[in-house]
């Protein structure tokens, strides 16, 4: 079975208004030189796709500045590789709405000229807030062998470690594994079978129902399309074991992100079967510690200069450390810089952002303070 | 389409590096490791691609292997090009016979095709075996501006290491008047740095006379250099002042590995809109651990630090397991250095594998204590000794 990919970089970005004020879902930085869509990116070339489109809605100057050609994926291709898919907007229809798409369901409708294209068998939908490394060849099989029109790749999420929110999808299957009920997250507590976003569905079943959803006004595509459906297609779950973070407002984020000082999420997520995270590479130079630096339980980017004291934080590419200064639980996005004798906890620094000599800023892990960016403190 | 190339770069990295001994047993010099997440033709190539020079040829002919993947297309310096780009020439069997190439100017005369093809007016002649940062688009203005047929970057030495390079003596407007090669008594500082820029016709000229002569040994140093200075061409030198570096001996690789190290390096990495531009594995970011010590070192993506490192590089994906220590070291790529292992003042080519409780090389303010020398893929046992300055192999 051959497959095509098929990314949505905007859906969700209310959830972290702070993150996602200039930029998509897609390009929010993650994990010290990643950015959130290169998860997807990468599930999807690690397992041979190299047709994928990225559909975007507003905001995806930065996510164009970080796909650049898609040479970092190995996606610049004569045939295939990347393509980016603005909203489709005409001079007529949507004039008279003054709106371009709200939902997932909706951009299908106006990416069907890219899924037209497609001759794959089978195309990968997926979002950018979910954080994982899943073999797609693997439920690509499962696919198959159960003649699946949708598989879609859940993952048990235990409440104890991380938040769910209303977005996310709770799904109930048969013994065999067919979807029988489906709904949106209620607050049940414990471990909860939610949906990762991330489904596999045959091409040919795609066109005839965003076909049947517009002859019929519908706009939800679990709601409309698959709820509605349970007993005349063949929807089926495939259940995902590995890392998964699903990342949902800051607190979440920062709860994500700081997962990753764990060895085991850490080799979980990044040295899973020889299926790497690939990014836009910076030609950073490597990290200097320099004499006195201190540096314990933390997650460094290269271009970091280290003179200060850094304790179970992430630091990005090109942050730098003062002297005398103390950074705990905090995330430094890309070249943030510290004055001399600086103390931050529980902080999360966007780009570029300057911390001046002596200042102190704390936050708490349920509310980490929130620095814009490029904004000079 | 036919498009002419001003100058093109012609890049000697066909050198065995015999001085580097284990390091160079299964790569060429330009292709080892350096700063960490570099190989020495890194720097060479960046400079070219950052001067506007768009066009190299690599010439290349021992252990080509590494270095051929790793040039590839030349993506990560920007020189996969529609038209120029990045070429690798390695010796080839031509209609008249094939040859190796016996000598860096037979190297060049060999692929004076690969110059016409471009109807290039300038070659600029570099070796891929040194560490440095350096704009030739001012070397090249200068060259055009004196009107000369060669001209030939040097560098000022101390006068007690001048007799290990090719010592250039010039005029008050730094024409030169006389070159020798490594001097018993020098009589000027100016060496020369192996980055010649000449004007294609007479190089093409003077190369075509030196392969007649079956008595020289093909050298740009030894022949091509001397003949033109004894014909009287205009030859001028062109002075250059920032960090230069040979680095074909294991005491200088290792001083210019260390050269990176410090709140103000002798040799930055990048800045001022230049940096090295390098190929390199999807590493994730390093982890330092709870109980780490890292004290002025480079670490770079793929590492994981859960002992004591100091003054040492280490290059990707280096793993430090609890309790090791790593002193006045360089580590290349993918080493693990096992609990409670101790390495000092040493140079770990890729892969080492140094089990727990092994001691390699010893303290290096200890008088007579060389650098111990570990090659590429060799594993160190349990408990095992390695004498400081010692040099072990394959």
């Amino acid at each position: 079975m051959t497959a095509a990919g098929l990314i949505f970089s905007n859906i969700h970005d209310a959830a972290i208004p702070e993150l996602t004020a200039r930029r998509t879902m897609a390009s929010i930085p993650f994990a010290g030189r990643y950015r959130l869509i290169d998860f997807a990116l990468s599930n999807m070339v690690n397992s041979g796709i190299t047709k994928i489109g990225v559909i975007t809605h507003y905001n995806y100057q930065s996510l164009l500045d970080h796909i650049g050609n898609g040479k970092d994926w190995d996606l610049a291709r004569r045939t295939g590789g990347i393509k980016l898919l603005p909203p489709f907007i005409t001079a007529y229809d949507n004039a008279v709405a003054r709106r371009v798409y709200q939902t997932r369901l909706e951009a299908l409708m106006g990416v069907m000229d890219f899924i037209n294209r497609c001759d794959e068998d089978v195309l990968v939908l997926s979002d950018c807030d979910v954080i994982c490394n899943v073999d797609l060849n693997a439920v690509l099989e499962q696919h198959e062998r159960s003649k699946a029109d949708v598989t879609l790749i859940t993952a048990s999420v235990d409440t104890a470690e991380q938040d769910i929110d209303a977005n996310a999808h709770v799904l109930r299957a048969d013994a065999e594994g067919r979807l029988t009920d489906l709904a949106e997250y209620a607050g049940e507590q414990g471990k909860v079978e939610i949906c990762s976003d991330i489904m596999l569905v045959r091409r040919t079943y795609l066109q005839h129902v965003v076909g049947e959803a517009v002859s019929r006004g519908y706009t939800s595509f679990y709601k409309d399309v698959l709820l509605r459906n349970l007993a005349r297609d063949r929807i089926f779950l495939y259940h995902y074991t590995g890392f998964f973070a699903r990342v949902n407002s800051l607190a979440s984020y920062f709860r994500c992100s700081m997962r990753l000082l764990d060895p085991p999420a850490r080799k979980e997520l990044f040295y899973h079967r020889n299926q790497p995270i690939y990014t836009k590479v910076r030609n950073s130079a490597p990290t200097r510690y320099l004499e006195g630096a201190s540096v314990k339980n933390s997650l460094i980017a290269d271009g970091c200069v280290i003179e200060g004291t850094v304790e179970n934080s992430i630091l990005f590419r090109g942050v730098r450390i003062g002297k005398g200064t103390v950074v705990r639980n905090s995330i430094l996005m890309q070249d943030t810089r510290t004055g001399d004798n600086v103390r931050l906890g529980c902080v999360i620094a966007d780009k570029d952002v300057t911390i001046e000599e002596g200042r102190e800023l704390c936050g708490h892990t349920t509310m980490p303070f929130y620095i814009g960016k490029g904004v000079r403190v | 389409m036919f498009r002419k190339k001003e100058c093109v770069a012609m890049l000697l990295a066909g050198g065995q590096g015999s001085r580097l001994y284990a390091l160079t047993e299964k790569t060429a010099k330009p292709a080892v490791t350096f700063g960490g997440k570099y190989r020495i033709i890194d720097f060479t190539l960046s400079n070219c691609v950052q001067s506007g020079v768009d066009t190299v040829g690599v010439l290349t002919q021992y252990q080509p292997l590494v270095l051929n993947e790793y040039i590839g297309t030349g993506l990560p310096w920007d020189l996969d090009r529609n038209y120029g780009g990045v070429t690798v020439l390695p010796p080839y069997q031509g209609k008249r016979g094939a040859d190796w190439y016996k000598g860096t100017a037979n190297a060049i005369y060999q692929n004076l095709q690969f110059i016409r093809r471009y109807d290039a007016d300038y070659v600029l002649v570099l070796s891929g075996d040194h560490i440095y940062r350096m704009d030739y688009a001012k070397m090249l203005d200068a060259h055009k501006a004196s009107g000369a047929d060669c001209t030939i970057a040097v560098i000022d030495v101390p006068i007690e290491e001048a007799s290990r390079f090719g010592i250039i003596t010039t005029d008050a407007e730094n024409k030169i008047l006389k070159f020798t090669e490594k001097p018993k008594n020098p009589d000027s500082t100016k060496a020369s740095m192996g980055i010649y820029i000449f004007s294609t016709q007479k190089l093409c000229a003077y190369l075509e006379e030196d392969a007649k002569d079956p008595a020289s040994s093909n050298d740009f140093g030894k022949n091509i250099i001397p003949a033109m200075l004894a014909a009287g061409e205009r030859m001028m030198a062109y002075p250059f002042s920032g960090y230069w570096k040979d680095v074909g001996t294991i005491d200088s690789l290792w001083e210019a590995n260390m050269d990176i190290l410090g709140a103000h390096p002798a040799l930055m990495l990048s800045g001022n809109g230049w940096r090295v531009l390098s190929r390199h594995d999807n590493a994730p970011p390093q982890f330092i651990g709870e109980e780490a010590v890292v004290e002025n070192s480079s670490v770079t993506e793929g590492c994981e630090i859960l002992g004591t490192v100091q003054n040492s590089v280490l290059g990707e994906n280096v793993r430090i397991l609890k309790g090791a220590v790593v002193k006045d070291c360089v580590l290349m790529g993918n080493c693990v250095i096992r609990e409670g292992a101790v390495v000092e003042y040493a140079i770990l080519d890729e892969d080492v594998e140094i089990c727990a409780n092994a001691r390699v090389g010893g303290p290096r303010d200890v008088k007579g204590n060389g650098i111990a020398v570990i090659g590429g893929g060799v594993r160190i046992d349990e408990g095992a000794c390695v004498a400081p300055g010692a040099m072990i192999s394959e």
